[in-house]
């Protein structure tokens, strides 16, 4: 049993919530033609608007998109702070897409996560911290393209996972 | 794995309970670390087994967002060329484990028109071997009308 379970005791000290509301440092991405093929091929979809640009021009997305979830590939930048992350292991929750336009090779776009919530459960595994980031997608013309909503759990002492603290 | 030509389904044709066909996948350890790489999700109980038996597993786990990728290919393969995905939601309930395929499905669970754009909603999930759903999750697609306006 962990000091931070007892009842009246919390792990989003101050510290932490002055993290909520934050944006992290923008990061712009070209979306390049053989990132999404390899995208495309990794998660094993044959869709030939991911790939063939003549397939694609034929339909109504007119050149080649990445897959919906090619943004999961944009990784955001840091915050302007060290996030003080206070847990070892990192499980991901899940992620809520909300799709406005195609992403096409050849966008710039601009990459901002933004954390919206903070709680904590205690479980079987003890004290769990839950994260909830909005990151947002804007393309060169500064139209929003997509937003993806994560849940980022935390959990556990000793050695840090890699990339906890990072998500 | 579906045979798809991307022809899209005319909204009026679709009903509530219709079902999408299956798309089942059979993921292997070559397939996480191409994930890993196109992704660059770069943890190591992926595709480091000392790692993922450390953390009480009995082989290296599935990215949660290889799932999402999986789930949406099931619905955008369905909704065809014509088709545009809106929503995409997946929540990690359980873990998956390479070496035994994974079978993606969904139902039609609302279809409406809203400003005259045909929307359909969909639930949809990603069950093991075992026939439990690891990865429940919804989508929302807007679908061609045959009747543009009415």
């Amino acid at each position: 049993m962990t000091s931070s379970s007892l009842s009246g005791d919390t792990v989003i000290t101050e510290e932490l919530r002055s993290f909520i509301g934050l944006e992290s440092n923008p990061v712009t991405y070209d979306i390049e033609r053989h990132a999404v093929e390899r995208f495309a091929c990794a998660i094993g979809d044959p869709n030939p608007i991911y790939t063939d640009r003549e397939a694609a021009e034929r339909t109504t997305h007119g050149s080649p998109v990445a897959p919906p979830t090619f943004f999961r590939s944009l990784l955001p930048g840091s915050y302007p702070k060290p996030y003080p992350e206070p847990f070892a292991h990192i499980l991901d929750g899940g992620s809520k897409y909300r799709f406005n336009e195609d992403l096409k090779v050849g966008d710039q776009i601009t990459v901002v996560r933004k954390i919206i919530d903070l709680f904590e459960k205690h479980g079987r595994m003890g004290t769990m911290l839950f994260k909830i980031a909005e990151i947002s997608y804007t393309n060169q013309q500064g139209r929003l393209v997509a937003t993806q909503t994560t849940t980022t759990i935390t959990y556990g002492e000793g050695e840090k996972d890699d990339g906890v603290g990072d998500h | 794995m579906a045979i798809t030509n991307y022809e899209s389904p005319m909204f009026e044709d679709v009903s509530i309970g219709d079902k999408l066909p299956e798309l089942v996948k059979h993921p292997d350890t070559r397939q996480l670390v191409m994930y890993a790489g196109a992704s660059q999700d770069f943890v190591a109980i992926h595709y480091d087994l000392n790692v993922a038996k450390e953390a009480g597993h009995p082989n290296v786990i599935i990215h949660g967002a290889l799932k999402s990728a999986w789930l949406g290919e099931l619905v955008t393969a369905w909704m065809g060329h014509q088709g545009r995905l809106l929503e995409l939601d997946v929540s990690y309930r359980a873990i998956d484990f390479p070496g035994s395929p994974a079978t993606c499905a969904g139902t039609v669970s609302d279809t409406r028109i809203e400003d005259e754009v045909g929307l359909v909603e969909i639930e949809i999930g990603l069950r093991n071997s075992e026939g439990e759903i690891t990865t429940p999750g919804r989508a929302l697609v807007s679908l061609p009308l045959r009747h543009a306006s009415r």
